[in-house]
């Protein structure tokens, strides 16, 4: 299908992993573009009850699960997001905002916290109690599973743990965790009524819409939950479709079969931005888009490698022609426009004398490296190119080897020595704690450092919060200047909704809260 | 008959051969290829004792030979096996499959017969003539279209410019039948090319019997024109033409791909394509045996057509 610039797009390369992002208050400033919808959105006049939206994501196919453990792809948290709540959600820098839970409260040491559960039903009528928590992370944390939370929720002594009373627990913790709340809100740790294994026939959950019916790979059809804890939806009703081509989630709205359109190419965006039949909703510093060099083998395993390697990227060049200018350049650190981002240190720029000095210096002239790619997430593949293009003139020779799109993940987390990588949306200690620590288990960069890990767990055992930002700042300024990310840029995820749809929210793109949340959508 | 009952059971006991052939074919190439299902699941998030976790869970970490033993075992007593990426049976994929890919398909054949045939046999009658020359180059120019390039052009221009039609058939993937509206264009582009080929074999067929001896000593015996072209040489047309008929209802029973993503019409060949991504060897094997059998019966009854319509030819394929 040569009409489709990403083919790869279909599947498991939107594992949303961690989601796309957020444009954190801050990217918003100066950048005017994108704020249309928002504008719109907001547009002063009160929401309209009732109607039916159907939304268009892609999909699993036909082994699609309403079991929100299982929640991988964007369509699935989507889903699980209307259906279940988490004791908490990231807010759009990536902050631990509370939901199901009310409040929470450490001890001094910060290994146990207490945490208060506000006071909401399941679709049954049950409240959702203590015991529920404590029966959902077991669950997740099944030694017997590999549910995806189960790393997120590692932390937790979940056998030490236990209710306080029917709305309030204890967590106790292996080790001080000052990010605790990260944790409640960790990509599909959402809390299921007590003895739940079956989702296929009427899941139950507190979220803001009933289930109604689900044919896998096909389409959800979701009710109302006017008892829903957090104000009862607008909508009357909301449909899931499957739609695994963009072509054909684009021709779907166009032709008013649905009225959102999730992930969209920026080519489309561009096209129809203006058009009037659609509205185009632009995501900022969604998915960070990187390359990385493994630190722990030649030629990367030398720190002025990496330095030259970080001067010889032109960045904007790389936005421009791998993501259609679809995003804005990065330095080189993960979690633009987040909470804790080092947004002081100075933007990098490309400088190849400074990079072949560093070379030479490094006994690396005429360098020849091999560069991974796969056609697993939008741009990989043009990247690499581009990137080829631009290290020949720093006299380096970049190969590039295309690899399988359904294994690349794994195939590049201890192979070879230079791959593309990217990553969605979640905190900047998450991303420290989940790939750079001398025990991450997706520590693709091969960064082990036992001092790097000592400021981490300081970090953790900081109970102030400017105090804690000192420490991730200098984790930052470190990986900044010799880390194996090299950070080149942030895609913008597109959404495109009727020009009905109103109150979708155009700073928190996926997997944070206000990401496809659909309760506070309206037609008008 | 008796040689026609000996023909038919030697090509069903090599039927039967050749899907055991191609489910085990199937089998290694997908044991070949990189990563396996607990890789594919694990995604973005290869942790490799999440791998290991997984592999255990699906019980991949045994021989390929006796995860295809227990399968084909369980084959024997009609049991499909279980999905490795959502524990749901194959049964239950292929049932669901089955229908968004037959209904379209069914239509396609039943419009595809009466066109390719006309279209072959008009051509045929006006040998050289417009009609003949307007037919072989539009047939010839539509079967240069890919179905892709076809489908994106009608969608464009019925769908989204004249509002004429739906544009996909997303949401539909239950019951197309409620709303056959969306079966227009997904039937239009599935039609387009076999229809050309068909009538173009017509044609070749037609006017090969026409010119040949056994129509001449027809028509000197005082036949009616009619007669001639339709009890006599038409029949030598059908029969290549029978069996490319079997060949297209193969390809468009094995669900089509290119149309199923452009539609979104959720069918076999989403499932194949999904299953293979993922790595779920039962469901990839599963496909395997209903396109083998799928592919054998239909063939077998092209070459039953094709040797009670001209049994000069005998059966050769």
């Amino acid at each position: 299908m040569p009409d489709t610039p990403f083919p790869a797009l279909r599947r498991r390369g939107f594992l949303a992993a961690a989601g796309a992002a957020s444009l954190g208050g801050l990217a918003l400033t100066g950048c005017g573009t994108g704020t249309d919808a928002d504008a719109e959105a907001g547009g002063g006049s009160a929401p309209k009850r009732g109607g039916r939206l159907r939304a268009a994501f892609a999909g699993g196919g036909a082994s699609e699960t309403l079991d929100p453990h299982l929640a991988n792809l964007f369509a699935d948290v989507a889903r699980a997001k209307a259906l279940f709540d988490k004791l908490a959600d990231y807010g759009a820098d990536l902050s631990a905002q509370p939901r199901l839970a009310s409040a929470w409260e450490p001890n001094a040491a910060l290994d146990r916290w207490h945490v208060t559960l506000r006071e909401a039903d399941f679709h049954d009528g049950r409240p959702v109690t203590a015991e529920d928590v404590l029966y959902s992370y077991r669950r997740i944390a099944d030694p017997d599973k590999a549910f995806r939370a189960k790393a997120s929720l590692e932390p937790i002594d979940l056998a030490a743990s236990r209710a306080t009373g029917a709305r309030s627990l204890e967590f106790v913790l292996k080790r001080p965790t000052a990010e605790f709340p990260n944790v409640l809100a960790s990509f599909g740790a959402y809390i299921v009524p007590e003895g739940a294994g079956d989702f296929d026939r009427k899941p139950v959950g507190s979220g803001p819409f009933r289930f109604v019916s689900f044919a896998p790979g096909r389409s959800a059809v979701l009710r109302r939950n006017d008892a829903y804890w957090d104000g009862a939806p607008h909508l009357d009703e909301l449909e899931f479709v499957v739609a695994n081509e963009e072509s054909a989630r684009v021709n779907a709205l166009l032709g008013g079969q649905v009225e959102y359109a999730h992930e969209l190419n920026p080519t489309t965006a561009r096209a129809h931005e203006d058009g009037g039949r659609i509205s185009i909703v632009r995501l900022r510093n969604s998915a960070m888009q990187a390359f990385c060099m493994k630190t722990d083998r030649p030629p990367f395993d030398d720190a002025r490698v990496r330095q030259a390697f970080f001067l010889i990227a032109d960045r904007q060049e790389l936005v421009d022609g791998a993501l259609a200018g679809a995003g804005v350049i990065g330095n080189d650190l993960f979690g633009k426009g987040y909470e804790y981002y080092a947004g002081t240190l100075p933007q990098r720029t490309r400088d190849l004398d400074r990079a072949r000095a560093l070379l030479k210096e490094a006994g690396a002239e005429k360098l020849k490296v091999t560069l991974d790619t796969s056609a697993v997430a939008a741009g990989f593949t043009e990247a690499a190119a581009v990137f080829r293009d631009q290290a020949r003139e720093a006299g380096v020779t970049v190969e590039i080897r295309m690899g399988s799109k359904d294994s690349y993940w794994s195939d590049i987390l201890d192979s070879g020595t230079l791959c593309c990588y990217r990553s969605g949306a979640m905190p900047i200690e998450a991303h420290l704690s989940q790939r750079l620590l001398t025990d991450s288990t997706t520590n693709a960069t091969g960064w082990r450092h036992a001092d790097f890990d000592a400021l981490y767990r300081q970090a953790q055992s900081t109970r102030d919060r400017a105090e804690r930002g000192a420490v991730y700042e200098r984790m930052q300024r470190r990986l900044h200047t010799e880390g194996g990310f090299l950070v080149w840029g942030f895609a913008d995820w597109i959404v495109g909704t009727a020009r009905s749809v109103r109150g979708v929210d155009a700073k928190a793109p996926a997997n944070t809260l206000d990401w496809a949340r659909f309760d506070k959508v309206w037609l008008a | 008959m008796s040689g026609v009952r000996r023909f038919v059971a030697r090509r069903l006991l090599l039927g039967a051969a050749q899907t055991v052939a191609v489910v085990l074919l199937i089998f290694a190439l997908t044991e070949a290829l990189p990563g396996d299902a607990a890789v594919a699941l694990a995604g973005d998030q290869p942790d490799p004792a999440r791998i290991e976790a997984i592999r255990a869970a699906l019980r991949l970490d045994r021989p390929a030979h006796e995860r295809f033993a227990d399968w084909a075992l369980g084959l024997l007593h009609g049991d499909l096996g279980t999905s490795l990426t959502s524990g749901r049976p194959v049964a239950r994929y292929l049932a669901d499959g089955f229908g968004p890919t037959l209904v379209p398909a069914a239509l396609t054949v039943a419009l595809l017969v009466p066109a390719g045939f006309g279209l072959g046999i008009l051509a045929a009658r006006h040998e050289g003539r417009t009609a003949d020359r307007l037919i072989s180059s539009v047939t010839l120019a539509v079967y240069a279209v890919p179905e892709f390039a076809l489908g994106v052009l009608l969608v464009t221009v019925l769908a989204l410019r004249l509002g004429w039609l739906p544009p996909t058939a997303v949401g539909h993937g239950t019951d197309l039948l409620a709303d056959p509206s969306v079966l227009v264009l997904p039937v239009l582009v599935l039609l387009s090319r076999p229809v050309c080929s068909l009538a173009r074999l017509v044609r070749a067929g037609m006017i090969d019997a026409l010119a040949s001896p056994y129509v001449a000593q027809a028509r000197r015996y005082g036949l009616s024109g009619a007669r001639v072209r339709y009890a006599h040489a038409l029949p030598a047309a059908l029969a290549p033409a029978a069996q490319q008929l079997a060949r297209t209802v193969d390809w468009l029973l094995s669900g089509v791909i290119v149309v199923e993503a452009l539609f979104v019409i959720p069918g076999l060949g989403t499932v194949l394509l999904d299953a293979v991504a993922e790595r779920d060897v039962p469901v990839v094997q599963g496909l395997a045996v209903v396109f083998g059998v799928l592919t054998v019966v239909l063939n077998l009854g092209a070459d039953l057509v094709a040797h009670r319509l001209a049994p000069r030819a005998g059966v050769a394929a």
